[in-house]
């Protein structure tokens, strides 16, 4: 017979079992709920195809361009946009449909004796963990068998899996919040594919038509605001703050170089972004604890 | 071979006693309201699950049975009303269901996870909880298949995972929805005999299902649910004399044409908590 790995108690009477001190043992190992069920969520994504492909398509993309680039630093140079694009659009669709996939198994789990919010962070943790590490797999291989993880591109490589993890943060909460809200999937994987296009794509021209349409005013103000207003802008900022290439900076990272600085901006683009994880996280809780399933 | 479910080793509890008729309700709903939106789906509805009893709760699609399970369970907040266990009101709170199994109807885990990897997971979220994984395993037939993916497992074999998952901590209440759907005709008997052994044991049972024929054996106390209401609450054998039919389908036909017909609540049993 097969055996699981647990060693079982002496079987009690049923009506001992919401005894208090069962209870405070239970209640006393509750941060348990989090690890257990983002264990479970990294075993079942983790061997995701999606997942998988994500970060092959990762692994291909990163090689072209070392290919067609040279160094690691500038491999990772070029990385920048596809980087901006690809890690929230694919977060984006995956979070959505990944929580309506398990929303019977989430309805399970809820019916056991465990807090919501210990289930939320599991659920979070669990689709977090496995797509920002399908992030680093992808992008660090070929920087590994090209020898190009040298100093000189080592700090930019941790800087790229940092935002690169917090651009997964930030559209995983969000694509979370968007499927606890709305129970039609179509409706949810529209709305957070307009929050992606609106973010990754629109949100640069409309910055950029509004330094146009008001460019007799002074604009370094609206357009720190603009930029913080929107985390691919941040994270943008951030990386090109450490590769230095003004000429990537588009008009609201320019903005920040000059008001701010290398160090300070950073420093700034991080609050900015830790704000914006915080910020979709608060509220997919807040919608995950209310919720009628 | 087939798991003989109704005699698992092992799974025999401390506190197991017998059937107790007429005793206080365990888990019970007291004038519990909700709608969502403008559709009401529950309107002051009285359910009160006994120790030792397995009480049906039947009606049409969009009755409202759905709703009712998942507000006993915390998965839904009710408008108005309480749930109670043991006389003390738990709505709201989440520590209750450490004394609930569930068994919802479409069994759809992860493909990933094996099923040692969802019992394992289950077993982690209620570390106080005394539990003969081994034994649920050898009852429930899962030993063949304890580490294929769930994705590629039959939906008997799924369906089996959910009754060990739902059974696995001998929980006083035993909340059933659809349980023998997806399995074949000697799973589903042996899965009946064990629910059947669970009531000797003294669980309180719930149990929704479409198959009435599929509960004629098993049902202690009948409710019918209609847009939201309870038109009926009584045993099978009060049912059978009100309506003079012999067998439950017949019972609750009778039961729903009588409804239909008149528009007014049946009525409820003696003897009913």
């Amino acid at each position: 017979m097969s055996t699981l790995n647990t060693r079982f108690t002496e079987i009690t009477a049923p009506s001992a079992r919401l005894a208090p001190d069962a209870t405070r043992a239970a209640e006393e190992r509750r941060p348990s709920v989090v690890g257990a069920v983002c264990t479970a969520q990294w075993r079942e994504i983790a061997r995701n195809r999606w997942v998988l492909a994500y970060a092959v398509v990762l692994v291909l993309l990163t090689e072209a361009l070392f290919r067609m680039g040279g160094s690691g630093a500038r491999a990772l140079t070029s990385l920048l946009n596809l980087v901006l694009l690809l890690v929230p659009l694919v977060t984006s669709v995956f979070g959505v449909v990944y929580w309506h996939a398990s929303r019977e198994f989430t309805e399970l789990l809820l019916a056991q004796p465990v807090p919501r919010r210990s289930l939320w962070w599991g659920l979070y943790l669990g689709l977090l963990v496995p797509l920002a590490g399908a992030f680093a797999v992808g992008i660090t291989l070929p920087l590994l068998w090209h020898g190009a993880l040298d100093a000189e591109s080592l700090p930019l490589w941790s800087l790229y899996l940092t935002v690169g993890g917090a651009l997964t943060a930030v559209f995983g909460a969000v694509a979370l919040w968007i499927g606890v809200r709305y129970d039609d999937r179509l409706r949810g994987l529209g709305l957070m594919l307009g929050l992606w296009f609106l973010a990754a794509v629109a949100y640069d021209g409309f910055v950029i038509w509004m330094a146009t349409a008001f460019s007799d005013w002074p604009l370094e103000n609206p357009m720190l605001a603009a930029m913080a207003a929107n985390p691919i802008d941040l994270a943008r900022t951030a990386l090109v703050l450490r590769l230095d290439s003004a000429a990537l900076l588009g008009y609201t990272g320019a903005v920040l170089a000059r008001s701010l600085g290398g160090a300070t901006g950073l420093l700034v683009t991080g609050f900015g972004l830790a704000v914006w994880i915080a910020l979709p996280v608060w509220l997919a809780v807040r919608a995950f604890q209310r919720k009628d399933f | 071979m087939m798991p003989d479910l109704a005699s698992p080793t092992g799974l025999r509890h401390a506190g197991d006693r017998a059937a107790a008729p007429g005793a206080p309700a365990r888990l019970a709903a007291r004038g519990v309201r909700k709608s969502f939106g403008a559709v009401n789906v529950l309107a002051d509805v009285e359910l009160a699950l006994a120790p030792g009893r397995i009480t049906a709760v039947l009606g049409p699609n969009g009755s409202g049975k759905t709703t009712l399970n998942k507000i006993l369970l915390g998965l839904v907040r009710p408008d108005a009303g309480r749930v109670e266990l043991d006389g003390v009101d738990v709505t709201g709170t989440d520590a209750y269901r450490a004394r609930l199994g569930y068994m919802p109807q479409s069994p759809r885990f992860p493909d990933n996870l094996s099923a040692r990897d969802v019992l394992g997971l289950v077993r982690s979220l209620r570390p106080a909880a005394p539990v003969d994984l081994d034994a649920s395993i050898e009852g429930f037939g899962l030993a063949s298949y304890l580490d294929r993916p769930l994705g590629v497992c039959s939906g008997g074999q799924r369906q089996r995972v959910n009754a060990a998952v739902a059974l696995l901590f001998g929980p006083d209440v035993l909340i059933l929805d659809e349980p023998t759907a997806g399995l074949d005709p000697v799973a589903s008997a042996s899965l009946k005999d064990r629910i059947a052994a669970e009531r000797r044991a003294g669980r309180a049972i719930l149990i929704t299902s479409h198959v009435l024929s599929e509960l004629e054996d098993l049902t202690d106390d009948v409710v019918l649910l209609l847009d939201g209401r309870v038109h009926y609450t009584g045993t099978l054998t009060s049912l059978r004399d009100a309506t003079g039919a012999h067998t439950l389908e017949r019972g609750v036909a009778e039961l729903l044409r009588r409804t239909i017909t008149t528009g007014a609540p049946i009525g409820r049993a003696e003897g009913q908590a």
